[in-house]
């Protein structure tokens, strides 16, 4: 399988991409901000179209929206955090304008856009060449460096602000930060995973986790590697079952994952079991 | 060919009515904004967008299995927007506007890893058999240009139910609503309602889905009833100025894009758009 180059990049790029999805995706689900996240992987979409319509590097479309999109929502927000609603209606202006965006790249250019849209609504982690595997990687791994560096006023700021205020904790900039991070995680995997289906890798394995375990390192890990297996099975998979595309092969495997998550979960709270949903499932 | 601006208004407006398909949109159009504007107002005061955003992509992988299966494109959309609501529904436990934060870490997880595998499964789907659809676009995005007069009938039917069905629950809804605590201890079944409602959502969501495109239902379904909100706190006159707003969204999008080359879907998210920030800048200033 690793004899051929295009199957080594998307391994590459495929597991650094996983590993900042998985550990961000912890935080994102503590936080409760998993509709921002898909905010932001959806507004992706939009930013490599509108780059085509005007020609420049997708990568650029891809940071300047999803980044804008982050800076927005954490400023109109309370502390941060953009109410649903707020978010809703603002990236379902966006998505529009991405409709009339690929209407006006289809009247113009008349051609390959329908091969671009489907690639970066899906993401084909097949098709990146090494140099774009290697940025993908670097970018998630700094990316990663950043949120475990940050893990500690992190995980205050999101379990108690009032606290994480009152210890001097810039709990604002802290959150602003986060969903720039995200925004960049955002812009990289869509080259990969696709804008529609990122959210999986990012949802599922935390959501797993916070099932799984109360203890946040243990939690960050457990979601770090849940996104990294489900990458690694999902790539091989696709690579075994031509039909299957690698996107919808990942994203199955790390539903599974939380699927087993909450069964297991379910199984063993015969005892009484301290886990960060326990308190919720009581009502 | 794109028809043309004349400078008698009257005439344009009557021009719009003279082909069949123009007249099957509007039907269909007006069908939709009403029971939008309705669903939509719950979902704005339950905070349920993000549930309501998952359901509208299920239109997707809904569209391509059934086409992977050879029937009827609708009944695809009805089938994984009902089946996607069970899902959030049982998993989500207690998806209640004032539930704890605790409830919603649980809750948020569960509807956006549902929507992502919905995605894949239509992006399987699509993949499998992709001669077919063509491309991902029209469903993503929406057309109203291939509405037939039995589809629009079918539309009727769904949004009659849905309506009465709302109607039926409207009280105990709204009480549960609002504060779900208070509604539990005054005997008002809370889980049972949530659930009913998220089956409503699923309906309403995939008959407005074939109009607008899985992708921009959430416009119609969630900028009308927020702008609405801003208004006015009173339930029933909220009510009916969110299916006024949602009336006025797709009535001005199909008119516009009747004279124009672009979709039908890009006018709809702009003039809610608009018509959100004037509602916000309303309410500011009266509040004052």
């Amino acid at each position: 399988m690793f004899a051929h180059e295009f199957v080594r990049n998307a391994w590459l790029a495929g597991t650094f991409i996983a590993l900042a999805c998985g550990t961000i995706g912890w935080f994102v689900v503590l936080r409760a901000q998993v509709f921002a996240g898909d905010a932001l992987s959806h507004v992706a979409f939009v930013g490599a179209i509108a780059a085509a319509a005007a020609g420049v590097d997708e990568r650029i479309g891809l940071f300047t929206l999803t980044l804008a999109l982050a800076i927005g929502m954490g400023a109109l927000g309370h502390r941060a955090r953009a109410d649903d609603v707020t978010i809703g209606i603002s990236f379902a202006w966006i998505l529009g304008i991405g409709a009339l965006l690929l209407a006006v790249l289809a009247t113009s250019a008349a051609g390959a856009s329908g091969i671009t849209t489907a690639n970066t609504l899906f993401g084909s982690i097949y098709s990146l060449s090494a140099s774009d595997a290697l940025l993908a990687a670097a970018i998630a791994l700094a990316a990663t460096a950043g949120i475990l560096a940050a893990t500690r006023p992190l995980l205050l700021s999101s379990l108690d602000p009032e606290l994480a205020t009152v210890r001097g904790i810039p709990v604002r900039a802290l959150g602003l930060a986060f969903l720039a991070a995200l925004a960049i995680i955002a812009a990289e995997s869509t080259r990969a995973v696709g804008a529609l289906l990122l959210l999986g890798l990012i949802a599922a394995p935390g959501g797993a986790a916070a099932v799984l375990t109360a203890r946040p390192y243990l939690g960050v890990a457990l979601s770090a590697s849940i996104a990294v297996g489900a990458m690694w099975g999902g790539l091989a998979l696709s690579y075994a079952i031509a039909s299957l595309p690698a996107s919808t092969a990942v994203i199955g495997l790390a539903a599974c994952a939380y699927a087993g998550a909450g069964i297991w979960s379910r199984l063993a709270r015969r005892r009484p079991h301290d886990t960060l949903l326990s308190a919720g499932e009581s009502g | 060919m794109i028809p043309s601006l004349s400078p008698n208004p009257i005439d344009d407006v009557r021009r719009l009515f003279t082909y069949p398909f123009m007249v099957n949109a509007l039907a269909a159009g007006t069908i939709v904004a009403i029971l939008a504007g309705v669903v939509g107002w719950y979902v704005v005061l339950r905070r349920q967008a993000f549930a309501s955003h998952t359901l509208s992509v299920m239109a997707f992988p809904g569209a391509a299995g059934a086409a992977l299966a050879g029937l009827p494109t609708a009944l695809g959309y009805y089938v994984a927007c009902t089946a996607a609501a069970l899902a959030i529904g049982r998993a989500g436990r207690s998806p209640g506007a004032a539930a704890g934060r605790r409830g919603q870490v649980g809750e948020s997880a569960v509807i956006g890893t549902v929507q992502t595998v919905g995605l894949a499964a239509g992006f399987l789907f699509l993949s499998l058999n992709h001669s077919v659809l063509g491309g991902p676009e029209t469903l993503l995005f929406g057309t109203f240009l291939g509405i037939t007069s039995g589809q629009v009938l079918v539309l009727l039917a769904v949004a009659l139910a849905a309506l009465v069905a709302l109607t039926a629950l409207a009280r105990p809804l709204l009480f549960s609503s609002i504060d779900p605590e208070v509604a539990r201890a005054g005997g008002v079944p809370v889980a049972r309602l949530d659930a009913l409602f998220l089956i409503v959502l699923g309906l309403a969501i995939a008959a407005t889905s074939q109009l607008t495109g899985a992708l921009l239902v959430f416009a119609l379904l969630i900028a009308p009833p927020a702008a609405a909100h801003q208004i006015t706190l009173r339930p029933l006159a909220g009510l009916l100025l969110s299916v006024a707003l949602a009336l006025l969204t797709i009535w001005l999008a199909l008119a516009i894009a009747y004279y124009s080359i672009y979709p039908v879907g890009f006018y709809v998210t702009t003039i809610g758009f608009v018509l959100y920030v004037l509602a916000r800048a309303a309410g500011r200033i009266r509040r004052r």
